[in-house]
């Protein structure tokens, strides 16, 4: 319900953008069919996103001597051997349970850190309010590749240095700047009147967080998590650097690790690959639509 | 829709009627102690903002803003890695960068990604987000599937393509079964072609995220403006590179920008597909990379350091000279301070 009042909320505030409401208008009314020209061209461009993408997945039915008599082949016969050995593997559900650890923990972590400063940000009225935008605006220049190195050295005086909160609290950090970003427009966004309502009411600045902002904001934040945890689920040089013993790697390690020990069992590769791809792409799926809009509204913010 | 707003005004409506305590006691002696309330809540509201912002502003800077000083400090130094840093070299390790043909190559590279991008995934994204704009069934299942590449990570994406690009892989097959053997090619390997490839994957990787933004932003433009100036007689065409492209404009500055940032700090796909040493001599060895080399691997931690801070400081003035000359505008404060 919340998410909805929310919805509604932006789409009256900013009545030239396209909320829900006019989608659903369109929806409503009997669609054209476009051109043959158009459905031509995006299938094609379908075609070429998704190709790679299935190749991997289909190359996981097969066998090794199918893949290297017909590399571009179909499965003949369909094997699930390689995939069922991978799910058997201890190590692929290791490096899975340490996936979803780090990618909740950074994902939490972002998500409530980035909403404490993102309110002191859109909703107090403080001297160095544009200063403390500027500095996490900033950290969007500051990349994780460039930091890596003096990171590592900082992780490894914490004594955290393979270990997974190695991992989740440079990326709290590293993921606090997009976060900010996103949620201050949302944040500023709330009419004024619903504040000074609440204050009449008698809600301190806190209670009205707690019980305005965060309903109203829901769909930003869903969106900033989302992001988070995609990016936390596919981050690569962090884990590189901090993680050294088998037993702590993410998938990223893994996958990259299983295709440099059986570079010579190309179907298991694949098999591992399509299985580590899988959450991320799932996840996707459910909350595209609000992924989509969050990036939209982070353009125009 | 104002479920939660209805209930509210209600209360509110209530609650006018009956004066809250605090203003009861304001009311009762009239001027000072509203002054001390005042201040009072001023000092509530520095302790909110200290409670609220604090954390993250800790978490920040030691995690972000500390390592990147940190490199600064390393840069000027020749360090191994282990113990204190006292082998003071002052700008050595930056006239070194200067003239080391080795950086000099990826820094090549890595400015040719910038270009190669912003050309190849720029035009071909707003073709297809014009074209995708238009009233055809499917909508939604086509911007998730565009969308696929971008959402798996760099790993997946070079482990696959790097089995798919092989000289016995899966494309050079497809060629010789569709008559095309004589396209047969080393991709990978291929001095003359590794760039190309390069290009060709982050292309398939990122033109959908480009694509995404645009259609966000095509849908963000009045359809009245086109219909009007169909009415006035302007062509398809017309319409497009006069009403469209224009608006379009704030959108495409923004992809480009983080088009440029993303490319200038290209690894995970070289990592992967190439390595460290292959991408030296297949010629995708982007700075990234070689400071990977240098810090971790050689134990040049110092001269990696200052590696680091000039890509950096790329980054960064190539940040600030887009904002002031290109995004001014659209931006209105989201960088710089201005308008919060």
């Amino acid at each position: 319900m919340s998410a909805t009042t929310a919805g509604s909320w932006r789409s009256t505030l900013e009545p030239q953008t396209p909320g829900s409401g006019s989608r659903r208008g369109r929806r409503g009314a009997p669609q054209k069919w476009g051109s043959p020209f158009t459905y031509f061209v995006a299938l094609l461009f379908i075609a070429v996103c998704i190709a790679p993408v299935l190749y991997i997945v289909v190359g996981g039915f097969r066998t090794n001597s199918q893949i290297t008599t017909s590399p571009a082949g179909l499965p003949h016969p369909w094997v699930v051997t390689n995939y069922t050995g991978v799910l058997k593997s201890v190590t692929f559900w290791g490096e899975f349970a340490n996936s979803v650890i780090v990618g909740l923990a950074s994902t939490v972590g972002i998500v409530v850190l980035g909403l404490m400063v993102s309110f002191v940000i859109a909703r107090y009225d403080f001297k160095f309010k544009g200063a403390m935008y500027s500095l996490f605006a900033a950290g969007l220049m500051f990349p994780l590749v460039i930091a890596i190195t003096p990171l590592y050295i900082v992780v490894k005086d914490l004594g955290l240095i393979d270990s997974l909160a190695g991992v989740i609290i440079p990326q709290i950090a590293f993921g606090l700047p997009t976060t900010v970003i996103i949620l201050v427009p949302f944040l500023r966004a709330i009419p004024k009147e619903i504040e000074e309502a609440a204050a009449l009411d008698g809600a301190s600045r806190l209670g009205f967080f707690v019980r305005m902002v965060l309903p109203l904001s829901l769909p930003g934040v869903v969106t900033v998590g989302i992001l988070a945890f995609i990016g936390s689920w596919n981050n690569f040089v962090l884990p590189l650097y901090i993680i050294n013993s088998q037993a702590n790697f993410t998938l990223p390690l893994g996958v990259q690790q299983f295709s440099s020990q059986y570079s010579t069992d190309t179907a298991r590769v694949l098999a591992f690959t399509s299985l580590a791809m899988l959450p991320a792409l799932i996840f996707f799926t459910i909350f595209q639509q609000r992924i989509v809009g969050g990036l939209t509204g982070a353009v125009k913010g | 829709m104002s479920e939660t707003l209805g209930t509210d005004t209600a209360i509110g409506g209530q609650s006018q009627g009956t004066p809250r305590v605090g203003g009861a006691a304001e009311t009762a002696p009239p001027t000072r102690p509203r002054a001390a309330g005042r201040r009072r809540g001023r000092a509530k509201m520095r302790l909110e903002i200290a409670v609220l912002s604090g954390p993250p502003i800790i978490v920040f800077l030691a995690f972000v803003i500390f390592p990147v000083a940190l490199a600064a400090y390393y840069g000027f130094y020749q360090w191994h890695g282990y113990g204190a840093a006292t082998d003071w070299v002052g700008l050595n390790n930056y006239k070194l960068i200067l003239t080391d043909p080795a950086f000099q190559q990826v820094l090549w590279h890595n400015l040719l990604i910038v270009v190669l991008s912003l050309v190849i995934q720029g035009p071909l994204a707003i073709l297809l987000a014009l074209l995708l704009n238009q009233k055809i069934r499917g909508r939604t299942i086509i911007r998730v599937l565009i969308f696929v590449p971008y959402v798996i990570s760099e790993v997946i994406v070079g482990t696959g393509w790097s089995l798919m690009l092989q000289a016995n892989g899966a494309l050079n097959d497809l060629l010789a079964h569709v008559g095309l053997g004589s396209l047969k090619a080393d991709w990978l390997a291929s001095p003359k072609l590794a760039l190309w490839t390069l290009m060709a994957i982050i292309s398939w990787k990122y033109i959908g995220f480009a694509v995404i933004l645009m259609l966000a932003g095509l849908q963000a433009i009045p359809e009245e403006l086109h219909e009007a100036a169909a009415i006035d007689g302007a062509s398809y065409w017309q319409i497009q590179r006069r009403i469209t492209l224009p608006l379009l404009g704030p959108t495409i500055r923004i992809w480009a920008f983080l088009s440029i940032i993303g490319s200038l700090q290209l690894f995970d796909l070289v990592y992967i597909i190439w390595g460290e040493y292959v991408s030296g001599t297949a010629g995708t060895s982007t700075m990234a990379i070689y400071m990977v080399g240098q810090g971790r691997d050689a134990g040049n931690y110092g001269y990696g350091s200052a590696i680091a801070v000039v890509m950096f400081l790329i980054s960064l003035i190539v940040a600030l000279i887009y904002q002031r000359f290109v995004l001014r505008r659209d931006l209105r404060g989201a960088v710089t301070e201005g308008a919060i």
